[in-house]
């Protein structure tokens, strides 16, 4: 932390510009940082935060504006060029080769690699570092051994390593237990003291309170204020975001649990890569309720809603909804005991890009007596089907026929709620439903979500949004390597104890554990 | 100075139509390096080559003889494609359906009602093609086995066996050393419409309608075209694809193994040299340029029909090799494959040196509409 | 076990199986890049021609490999160009240049022969088996290994450098990531598009080489199909070996072995009908396909490079 008033900023990006068809992603803006300091760059999803930054690491080029670092005017062409100047970004999605290891991620794309690179002398460097910053990680093992914070702290080690100074770390907390990320804190810091300059992407105001010394406000494109974070609160963060008060609360009415609707018991199954990833989960979900799962990715939270619609073998245990034994069904009779899914990979899995609004709509009904006469559809029914869906969910389309690929990301969501949201029987699983979706769009799925749950369905939800999890849920589960480590009311959960659990700790009887 | 691709808004319509007449003026450029290459005007070729095509009735009904087998497995093949399963294997369903349908026209016809002869031909071919196509669909499906492999794999088994077949076992004895079968009995003809041009022209017709409907207007054709679009997506909607995968290679290989037993039915009536010469693989031309839509392989069809009559055409009138048809197939889809790319993006010259001075953006070189 | 049977057993299959490892280690280089080339077998086509045309007409067995590389190369960029920067749809792609390639091979087959007329039956220079001294004395590998064309001497060096590059040299580093994650190398500075060129232009210059092999010294001279479906059995190998260079010399000795079994019998006068001795390989490699993927299936072995076959782009938003 320094005194940032009269210096030269070690970066300056004065009015860039940067448009994709359609969408004006950055509109004139301008941010400095300073030596030695976290500048947050705070905004909702879509507001041009990540573009911003790939600018600034040359995967874009800016259709205006201009960058300087140290005061001298340059040109990044590519992500070459980004690394030449030392910056670089850790993003949200690692850029790592799952097949190599540790050391040979480093020095790709390394200056100077020699023709036969020597591994041994890259893996000795690397531990330097490691020791230096707290970095702990060993060089030689392959990514796919690690795990993602050990990934995410490669990551960062392929920067420091090429030199970097200039870190942007883009939502680095999104797969991080609240212990890993105090320990985040501290590499920032150190790395801080020794005159690295980072910036740090986020949405979540709390963040920015904890991390930064300075925050510049993004807002669909344009700078809405760069503050001293000393010199700020939440609220007024919040309101520079968004630009409206932001309701931090949702309405809930009481809870009134039926029936069991979807009882798991010693449920085992693997990951892609033959690991176990539920180790013996069980769990009841009621009608009328919403359960939700709280993890850190990657303990098994994915296996568990995929094992649940049909979409994974269980290696062992069962699975019934509403009393019938459907362990290892297929996804289509899961669907026809009345489970719907709304999927963490939305373009990938839940939609058929290329294709209709409309025939996305009907890609669950399409089997049904509304919508088809024996083998052949109705072509009428499908569209009065979506004509009525389109309305009722407010989705904004163009038109039913528009391929739903160029919807924008909260639409297409409301595509995929509305097509399972009117299909359900009983169960929805819904994985990381708000995950990239603006406040408008979050508050409109969790108003959907809540009435679900109203008229008489369960709801088993994913999120990695602890926030959400307690505004939403009636039961929050925490899963760890594989099992459920706890299942506690919401109206008694608090962060502390959840986030102990999420890291493996054991649930005190009393109180939280210190 | 960059040229840079940019990703439409919309899928651009005009391109679509665009494209495939842009690939065919390519083609007809490249071919006509090729002819002047050879010493030959382009021009008089492709005259006599349109003539030799187009001109007059007998003209004209070799062409639709040859448009039949492109038709059938045009169809085949774009909708194995539309599934994203690439069948290759056309050609050894096509002969094991020429083989079948031999089979039955020689070996049973005496046994069958006279009336029964011709539709058990038909559906011989069919079935013998169905299944061929059904091995690696099977593989594919339960075993994740490559398809390109194995449907090419079994097309050289299929053509060495129906060689060996004709040359040797099933030799005419009566055939003066000629390698082939002997001629079918008239009840195992495909009756002809004029000419040489036999009722698989209106089977062609009446299996395009069908599969268009099939896959438009089906629950089953919906599952194929999301299946083909994104399997995961379909896997997700309990979308059984492995199940699909061998029922649509089953349809698939029926339509090639039909365009066999209409050869060697309606045009050669026995089975011999001649029945394998590329159909199957040219098909591969037609399902792509007809954008695996049955119109288009129809109408694309009867394109390359056209190109190999008149290559034909020209090879006895002006000495040319055969060889040229295929090259100017060849050269039809590289300006085709290239072109696809603009249906969906389009290229914008960017000048260089973005400062604070604005960049702008020159003229576009395709507008979607 | 009668030795001579053993020695030509042994000899035919290393030369019948020369081309094959050319064109496979070549696709599995192209593949490695993440590009999938299906038209190895028009590349092997014109470099089997280029070769023997140019050999016949020049005399040069040197300008005949030369230009089998460079025809081969050439077709190849084509495909690389539809592939890499127009994004077409490699399988498509490269069954046309198959087509394309087999067709032009034909067609030229017809007019490249002295004064424009056939090629097919005449005889030409071919590659001479040079006995390497003092090697080619050792009982059994001898006369087998060390009595060979220049062109399958190569490959003793050829196999395991192709093996070296891949995994110990920089390069080969890159080339790995661009096949596995071309979003990570280009984020890393590797320039994707140029190493796809690169490799796909490599690797069909080695097709071209292994079609230079079969007309010039396998089978010596021009006929219709001289390839016989290699280039394809080639693609299967490329699975078959995993993409490592080393284990493809496995499969190629698998295939030149099937080769020599179908010569030697057809030569020892079999009543097995020449036909389905013709099937052999076709069929081989069906089954070895088959066996492969339900191995591989079982392990769940990371195999393929992860962006085989899928095109790359960086301007996607989102």
């Amino acid at each position: 932390m320094s005194e940032t008033s009269t210096r030269q900023p070690v970066l300056r990006m004065v009015g860039i510009t940067k448009r994709f068809p359609g969408v004006l992603a950055n509109d004139h803006v301008t941010l400095d940082l300073y030596e030695g300091e976290v500048l947050a760059l705070l905004g909702e999803n879509g507001a041009g935060k990540s573009t911003l930054m790939n600018v600034l690491c040359g995967l874009y080029r800016p259709d205006e504006g201009a960058i300087y670092v140290d005061g001298r005017p340059i040109e990044i062409r590519s992500p070459r060029d980004a690394y030449d100047l030392g910056i670089g970004m850790v993003h949200q999605n690692f850029m790592l080769v799952e097949t190599m290891t540790v050391a040979e991620n480093v020095v790709l794309g390394l200056r100077g690699l020699p023709f036969r690179p020597d591994f041994s002398d890259v893996s000795e460097g690397l531990r330097d570092i490691s020791a230096r910053y707290g970095l702990e990680v060993d060089p030689d093992a392959y990514i796919w051994q690690l795990s993602v914070g050990e990934q995410q702290r490669v990551e960062i080690l392929k920067l420091l390593y090429r030199g970097a100074d200039i870190l942007i770390l883009d939502e680095p907390t999104a797969v991080l237990t609240p212990q890993e990320v105090d320990d985040l804190v501290r590499v920032l810091r150190r790395m801080v003291a020794e005159g690295k300059s980072i910036v740090f992407i986020t949405h979540k105001m709390n963040e920015v309170m904890v991390f930064s010394d300075r925050v510049t406000v993004l807002r669909q494109g344009r700078v809405t204020a760069t503050l001293p974070t000393s010199g700020t609160s939440p609220q007024e963060l919040a309101r520079l975001m968004v630009g409206r008060e932001v309701l931090f609360r949702l309405e809930k009415e009481p809870c009134r649990p039926g029936p069991p609707v979807l009882e798991v018991e010693g449920l085992e199954a693997l990951n892609d890569k033959n690991l176990p990833a539920l180790r013996g989960v069980s769990l009841t979900l009621r009608a009328g309720e919403i359960v939700g799962i709280a993890g850190v990715a990657g303990n098994g939270q994915r296996e568990l809603a995929e094992v649940v619609t049909g979409l994974r073998t269980a290696v062992a245990g069962e699975v019934r909804v509403n009393e019938t034994c459907v362990t290892n069904c297929s996804p289509l009779e899961m669907i026809r005991v009345g489970v719907s899914h709304v999927p963490e990979d939305r373009v990938g899995v839940g939609l058929v890009g290329s294709m209709a609004v409309s025939d996305n709509l009907a890609l669950k009904g399409y089997r049904g007596p509304e919508l088809s006469r024996g083998p052949v559809l109705l072509p009428s029914a499908v569209q009065r089907f979506a004509h009525d869906l389109i309305e009722s969910f407010d989705i904004a389309t163009p038109g039913p026929e528009t391929r739903v690929k160029f919807l924008s990301g909260g639409n297409l969501q409301k595509t995929i709620l509305a097509r399972e949201l009117t299909a359900c029987g009983g169960l929805l699983v819904a994985v990381h439903p708000t995950r990239g979706l603006d406040v408008g769009a979050t508050e409109a799925v969790r108003k959907l979500l809540l009435e679900q749950r109203n008229q008489g369905n369960a709801v088993l939800l994913i999120s990695e949004d602890l926030e959400e999890l307690m505004a939403v849920s009636d039961r929050i589960a925490v899963m760890f390597e594989g099992q459920i480590v706890d299942v506690v009311p919401a109206a008694d959960a608090d962060v502390a104890a959840l986030g102990l659990m999420m890291a493996g700790g054991r649930p005190e009887p009393g109180g939280v554990a210190q | 100075m960059r040229v840079v691709i940019e990703k439409r808004e919309a899928i651009s319509r005009s391109a679509r139509l665009l494209v495939p007449i842009i690939s065919f003026v390519f083609a007809l450029i490249f071919g006509a390096i090729l002819l002047l290459a050879s010493g030959v005007n382009p021009l008089v070729t492709y005259a006599a080559m349109a003539r030799g095509a187009l001109g007059g009735r007998h003209a004209l009904g070799e062409t639709l003889v040859k448009a039949i087998p492109l038709m059938f497995t045009g169809l085949g093949v774009s909708l194995a494609f539309r599934m994203l399963f690439w069948n290759i294997g056309a050609e050894g369903q096509l002969a094991m359906g020429g083989l079948a349908a031999t089979g039955v026209a020689l070996f049973l016809a005496g046994r069958l009602p006279s009336w029964s002869v011709l539709p058990a031909v038909i559906v011989a071919g069919m079935v013998a093609g169905a299944v061929w196509g059904a091995i690696p669909a099977l593989l594919r499906a339960y075993l994740k086995v490559n398809e390109t492999i194995t449907t090419l794999m079994m097309n050289y088994i299929a053509i060495l066996w129906i060689s060996h077949l004709y040359h040797g076992p099933w030799r005419d004895p009566g055939g003066y050393g000629f390698p082939g079968t002997a001629q079918f009995p008239p009840e195992a003809w495909l009756p002809r419409l004029f000419d040489r041009v036999h009722l698989g022209i209106l089977l062609a017709v009446v299996a395009a309608a069908i599969l268009w409907f099939v896959i438009q207007r089906t629950k089953w054709g919906f599952e194929i075209r999301v299946t083909g679009e994104n399997p995961q997506a379909a896997r997700y909607a309990g979308i059984d694809i492995a199940r699909n995968i061998v029922l649509v290679m089953l349809l698939s290989g029926a339509l090639c193994g039909l365009a066999g037993a209409c050869e060697v039915s309606g045009v050669m009536r026995r089975l011999q040299q001649g029945l394998t010469v590329g159909y199957g693989y040219t098909a591969i031309i037609v399902a792509w340029m007809g954008q695996l839509n049955p119109l288009g392989v129809l109408l694309v069809a009867f394109l390359l029909a056209v190109i190999l009559v008149g290559g034909d055409q020209i090879q006895l009138a002006m000495g040319l090799p055969a060889a040229m048809a295929f090259v100017l197939q060849g050269a039809l889809l590289f300006p085709m494959l290239g072109g696809a790319l603009f249906t969906e993006y389009r290229l914008r010259i960017v000048r260089t040196g973005a400062r604070v001075t604005a960049v702008t953006t020159s003229s576009a070189v395709e507008e979607a509409e | 076990m009668d030795i001579s049977l053993l020695v030509s057993v042994l000899t035919i299959t290393l030369r019948a199986g020369t081309s094959l490892v050319y064109a496979t280690v070549g696709e599995i280089y192209t593949e490695r890049s993440g590009i999938l080339n299906l038209g190895v077998e028009g590349m092997m086509m014109m470099g089997a021609l280029a070769a023997f045309a140019v050999a016949y007409h020049t005399g040069s067995l040197a300008l005949a490999l030369l230009v089998a590389l460079l025809v081969g190369g050439l077709l190849a960029a084509v495909h690389a160009f539809l592939s890499v920067s127009l994004r077409a749809n490699q399988v498509v792609s490269g069954l046309t240049l198959t087509l394309f390639g087999t067709g032009m091979a034909s067609f030229l087959g017809q007019r490249l022969g002295p004064g424009g007329t056939y090629l097919v039956g005449l005889v030409g220079p071919s590659l001479k088996r040079i006995p390497i001294p003092i090697l080619s004395e050792l009982p059994l590998v001898g006369p087998s290994l060390f009595n060979q064309d220049i062109l399958t001497y190569g490959l003793y060096i050829f196999v395991p450098l192709a093996g070296w590059y891949l995994y110990k040299t920089r390069p080969g580093l890159y080339l790995r990531a661009v096949g596995e994650n071309p979003q990570t190398a280009d984020a890393m500075g590797i320039h994707v598009a140029a190493f796809r060129y690169l490799y796909t232009i490599l690797g069909g210059m080695l097709a071209g080489l292994g079609g230079a092999h079969l007309s010039l010294s396998y089978t010596k001279g021009w006929a219709e199909n001289i390839t016989g479906g290699r280039g394809w059995i080639a693609v299967a190998l490329v699975i078959f070996a995993m993409w490592d260079p080393l284990r493809a010399v496995v499969g190629a000795i698998l295939f030149g072995g099937i080769n020599a079994v179908q010569f030697r019998m057809q030569a020892a006068g079999t009543t097995i009908p020449s036909a389905l001795l013709n099937m052999l390989p076709y069929i081989a490699t069906i089954l070895v396909l088959v066996v492969i993927t339900w191995w591989e299936t079982l392990r769940k072995r990371i195999g393929a490079p992860a962006a085989l076959g899928l095109p790359y782009a960086r301007e996607e938003k989102g």
